[in-house]
């Protein structure tokens, strides 16, 4: 299986992916990502794609870690019953 | 109606089912820890906190169903047991998960430099199979997409439990 190098800078992947493919894998990708949606460059190279999206994930998990940690030290000091009916309702109305 | 998914007042959403499912669980690890502040350790606290992080992915998991291979290799893992989520997920500490993961770009900077372009891709993508649950058994074009899921459903996971620890606050 050898590497096929094309003239696109998104290459590097086993063969068995087209480039096409993986354009648009990695366009919507891109989509997603706050800091490379807001440039408006269109030669973003899919190695920074991979990384930005890394990046994100990473603080999306601190982000959730964060959360947690507030969560909990809410949850001891809250009566819940009344208000998860509450919540429920102005979450998803 | 063209995307479901993103409408929030659609009762049945990836949103609503999410929320549902978390406030349960939060009921749930409420009624089986309770605490009371002058009697709760440090220790206490924090296995609270992981529970609550960890019923937060479960609950996501859970809401997205077993159509997605990252949802299936996250309620898989739920169900394995405790060493398998200790493993995966880390402690719930903040400190803990920022020095792991600042080690971890220190240690991969230098190699970056020498590696051209190319390269660039296949590191990048195995940290990202790393990341992504399940990812490491994923080929490339799975693995980008079943990225995209899950970074939107990390999105709406992040949303919600904000949405509930501001009502909380008030």
């Amino acid at each position: 299986m050898s590497n096929r190098r094309s003239s696109s800078t998104q290459s590097g992947t086993p063969s068995r992916i087209t480039d096409d493919q993986m354009i648009e894998l990695v366009s919507k990708l891109r989509q997603l990502l706050p800091e490379i949606r807001s440039s408006r460059s269109d030669k973003v190279s899919a190695s920074k794609v991979l990384q930005e999206t890394c990046s994100y994930i990473r603080s999306l998990h601190r982000e959730v870690a964060d959360l947690s940690e507030r969560l909990s030290q809410l949850l001891s000091t809250v009566d819940a019953d009344s208000a998860e009916a509450a919540i429920i309702r102005s979450l998803i109305m | 109606m063209k995307n479901p998914q993103r409408s929030p007042t659609n009762p049945g959403s990836l949103r609503s089912r999410f929320t549902q499912v978390f406030l349960q669980s939060l009921l749930r690890i409420r009624k089986h820890n309770p605490t009371s502040s002058s009697s709760s350790s440090h220790g206490e606290f924090l296995k609270r906190c992981r529970r609550v992080k960890v019923a937060a992915y479960v609950s996501m998991a859970r809401a997205v169903g077993t159509r997605r291979a990252w949802s299936r290799a996250t309620l898989w893992r739920a169900r394995n047991g405790e060493r398998q989520r200790n493993l995966l997920y880390g402690r719930c500490s903040k400190s803990n998960s920022r020095e792991r993961s600042l080690g971890k770009r220190k240690r991969k900077k230098k190699k970056k430099k020498k590696r051209d372009n190319e390269e660039h891709s296949f590191g990048h993508a195995k940290k990202l199979q790393k990341l992504v649950p399940g990812g490491e058994a994923m080929d490339f074009c799975c693995l980008l997409d079943e990225t995209a899921h899950y970074i939107k459903c990390l999105i709406t996971q992040v949303k919600v439990m904000r949405s509930i620890a501001d009502f909380y606050s008030l």
